[in-house]
């Protein structure tokens, strides 16, 4: 107050503010995180306490199981010394099966190639180093040449398709479906939207009654109905007759994926290209499917992921895919007793796939598609 | 155009014809009888999970029934606990509580990004294979058991007047739902808010528990008991049932959190905002303005996932619970009738989705704004 009253007129007070207080240390830095995120209220308290509590019961009996405690290295003995931990030898000494199923172990390198291959696509496609036409182009022609791979044919031993299995077949039947199944989709969309009224009945009477039925009564039928539809003496295996039900089954999917995307499109965007001189298929081809398929990519992805999963119901028609494998394995009488590693192992993988793809999808949704 | 159209339906009925023929050869050639005939033939089979008394004396018809019987009963249970656990997990993946959060945002990318069948065969085989024997049983709540051949609970026996008890809970709801009525146009007309809720649990909890005392508990227990190596009495759930419930339900709700989240998300922040600003309490702006805007977006979604879970719910056959698809299969294996058994499968399920489309578009109706 002295030095107020030497500046100022005697008599007269001058607003003198105080100095600005320190902001609170519970609002800041780690103490303030932690009142704002987990102990904000009695009720929320309470709760995270009982969470850590649990998390410490649970989580670290997990870690030493799958982790410290587990086996890595050995034959078959090593796992049986009493030990309390996971044993990873037994994924190790049946991934060959998980991976290609029963495919002989001579011709090893076609698949192991094929899968190169594929991770490559895989990874051009998540960097975006080409345009989507390209990625498109690349995929079918990869797709084909790992067909060409695993198959064989042109210079190659043919090597049967019932002793195909394992990851291999779960990938191959799921790009195949998504690559055959999305122009069939679109073609149903379309047909649901046009202006003919025999075939939008026709593209709905397919649609629909596939999307009311599981998947499980599709397979059945390809497996055991489509032979009985097929004339007396045609015979298709049963590895096609599966994937031909997974592409129906699929196509009906995306052709409503594509029906979203069609909807979205303003009705000036086809006046314009009428009033362009556009016909039906250049109005198509060049305004309208480039804009929907753009809406309906993040969807589109949702749909890869779900057919993927899909993919494992073929086990219940007799084809051994990753699932199928892990299956067998277990059944194994030299490694019984090994199904949660069995199990923990398969969920791993496939987690990982759909996680990354369902992460790839969003990344592209952010970016609003501009591809 | 008309041309292509009449085209198009000739092509339709040639191949209707051809598919006609060939399947009339095949069948001949296979000599498989056809139409309904079987199902009054003696079934044979054993079916371990019914609701209603069966034998393997009955007719096919009636075994066929009971999968149907079967399907509905896991599919309406189903969708009332998924819905219970995903409105949860949809909360708590908003919660303010970053713990809770994120535990239910790993559980949510944990169960989507793997098979369903994947997660059936984990309960079965090492979940629930993995329990204690009967002598070891883990026991809880008092009389409730729980070991490797099932869940067991006790049986409630209703003593005569127990009907008397159910009559006055029936009366109370509709007495509740007329009070409640009232008290919202008393409101409207007023302004005074009446605690509908409080008032309304205490009739609806209060008037039975009355009657029931009143009466001298018209209420007894039939409890489990080990008897040898097994237990006697009771309700039992089978390991099958428990496996595809607990994989159905936790698969089906980490959808439904996904759609409650976004649903809640959807609502801007300034609603919540606004009403917080001009007092209003927390409870009702949950649940006069975010939840109605919130389920806007939350019931189309549901209404796919409820569908969804019907049709997965035929994943039963891979883990030998006796649904309609498990049932269907063995009779297929009998008497290769695949034909038959497979439209009545795809008739079934269309009928269920249909009413669950047709039960949430009214819900839907009530929900959406009205402009």
């Amino acid at each position: 107050m002295t030095s107020t009253a030497s500046t100022a007129p005697p008599g007269l007070l001058v607003f003198q503010p105080k100095p600005d207080r320190p902001p609170p240390l519970q609002t800041v830095g780690v103490v303030g995180w932690l009142r704002n995120n987990l102990f904000n209220g009695w009720y929320n308290s309470l709760l995270t306490i009982l969470i850590l509590l649990l998390l410490v019961k649970v989580v670290p009996p997990l870690f030493s199981w799958a982790l410290f405690d587990a086996v890595w290295t050995g034959g078959r003995d090593a796992c049986t010394a009493g030990n309390d931990g996971a044993c990873w030898v037994f994924v190790a000494d049946k991934f060959r099966v998980l991976m290609v199923g029963m495919y002989p172990a001579e011709h090893l390198t076609r698949p192991i190639l094929a899968g190169i291959l594929f991770v490559v696509l895989s990874a051009l496609s998540i960097f975006r180093l080409f345009s989507a036409r390209k990625l498109v182009l690349l995929w079918v022609v990869g797709t084909a040449g790992c067909f060409w791979l695993i198959n064989g044919g042109w210079g190659l031993t043919v090597v049967d398709q019932s002793l195909w299995g394992g990851l291999m077949l779960s990938l191959g039947l799921a790009v195949i479906g998504i690559m055959v199944s999305i122009p069939l989709g679109i073609l149903l969309a379309l047909g649901r939207y046009s202006q003919l009224s025999v075939i939008r009945a026709l593209c709905v009477g397919i649609i629909e009654p596939i999307r009311g039925v599981p998947l499980i009564t599709i397979l059945f039928m390809a497996s055991v109905m489509l032979p009985l539809f097929l004339p007396v003496g045609m015979e298709i295996n049963n590895m096609l007759r599966v994937q031909i039900g997974i592409i129906l089954f699929s196509a009906a999917y995306m052709a409503e994926v594509v029906r979203g995307g069609l909807q979205a499109i303003p009705a000036g965007q086809y006046d314009a290209a009428k009033s362009l001189g556009l016909n039906y298929w250049k109005t198509t081809v060049l305004v309208v499917l480039p804009q929907a398929l753009r809406h309906v990519i993040p969807s589109m992805i949702n749909r890869c992921i779900a057919l993927f999963k899909d993919t494992s119901l073929v086990i219940i028609v007799g084809l051994l895919d990753f699932l199928g494998m892990t299956r067998a394995s277990i059944q194994d009488p030299n490694w019984l007793g090994f199904d949660a590693e069995a199990y923990v192992f398969c969920a791993f993988v496939y987690w990982v796939i759909c996680f990354s793809m369902s992460r790839y999808g969003r990344s592209l949704e952010r970016q609003g598609g501009n591809e | 155009m008309y041309l292509l159209q009449l085209g198009v339906v000739a092509g339709i009925m040639w191949m209707g014809y051809r598919l006609f023929s060939n399947t009339q050869a095949n069948l001949e050639a296979r000599n498989i009888a056809s139409g309904f005939g079987f199902f009054s033939v003696e079934a044979g089979l054993p079916i371990s999970n019914t609701l209603l008394p069966y034998s393997p004396a009955d007719t096919y018809g009636y075994a066929f029934l009971m999968g149907v019987l079967n399907t509905l009963y896991v599919s309406a249970l189903g969708v009332l606990l998924a819905t219970l656990l995903g409105v949860l997990v949809g909360v708590a993946r908003v919660s303010s509580n970053w713990l809770v959060a994120k535990l239910a945002e790993v559980y949510v990318e944990t169960l989507r990004n793997v098979p369903l069948l994947l997660t059936l065969f984990f309960f079965y085989t090492v979940v629930l294979a993995g329990l204690p024997g009967p002598r070891a049983s883990l026991r809880f709540l008092g009389h409730c058991f729980l070991n490797n051949r099932g869940l067991y609970l006790p049986r409630p026996l209703f003593q005569s007047g127990f009907g008397l008890v159910a009559a006055a809970l029936a009366l109370a709801i509709v007495g509740v739902v007329f009070f409640s009525r009232w008290a919202e146009s008393h409101r409207q007309k007023t302004g005074t808010v009446l605690p509908t809720f409080r008032i309304g649990l205490v009739v609806i909890v209060g008037l039975p528990a009355a009657v029931f005392f009143l009466l001298g508990s018209p209420l007894k227990w039939e409890y489990a008991v080990l008897k040898g190596f097994n237990f006697r009495g009771g309700i039992v759930l089978r390991p099958e049932f428990s496996a595809l419930m607990t994989g159905l339900v936790l698969y089906t709700a980490a959808f439904i959190g996904e759609n409650v989240r976004s649903g809640i998300q959807s609502v801007p922040k300034g609603q919540m905002d606004a009403a917080k600003s001009f007092g209003v309490g927390k409870g009702v702006i949950m649940r006069r303005i975010i939840l109605p805007q919130a389920l806007r977006v939350i019931i189309p979604a549901t209404t796919n996932d409820y569908t969804s879970l019907v049709k997965n719910s035929s994943l039963a056959v891979a883990i030998g619970y006796p649904d309609m698809v498990s049932v269907g299969g063995t009779i297929i294996g009998q008497n290769d009738q695949a034909i038959e058994i497979i439209g009545l499968w795809m008739a079934v399920y269309l009928a269920i989705n249909l009413i669950i489309s047709l039960v949430m578009n009214i819900i839907n109706s009530r929900v959406q704004l009205v402009e």
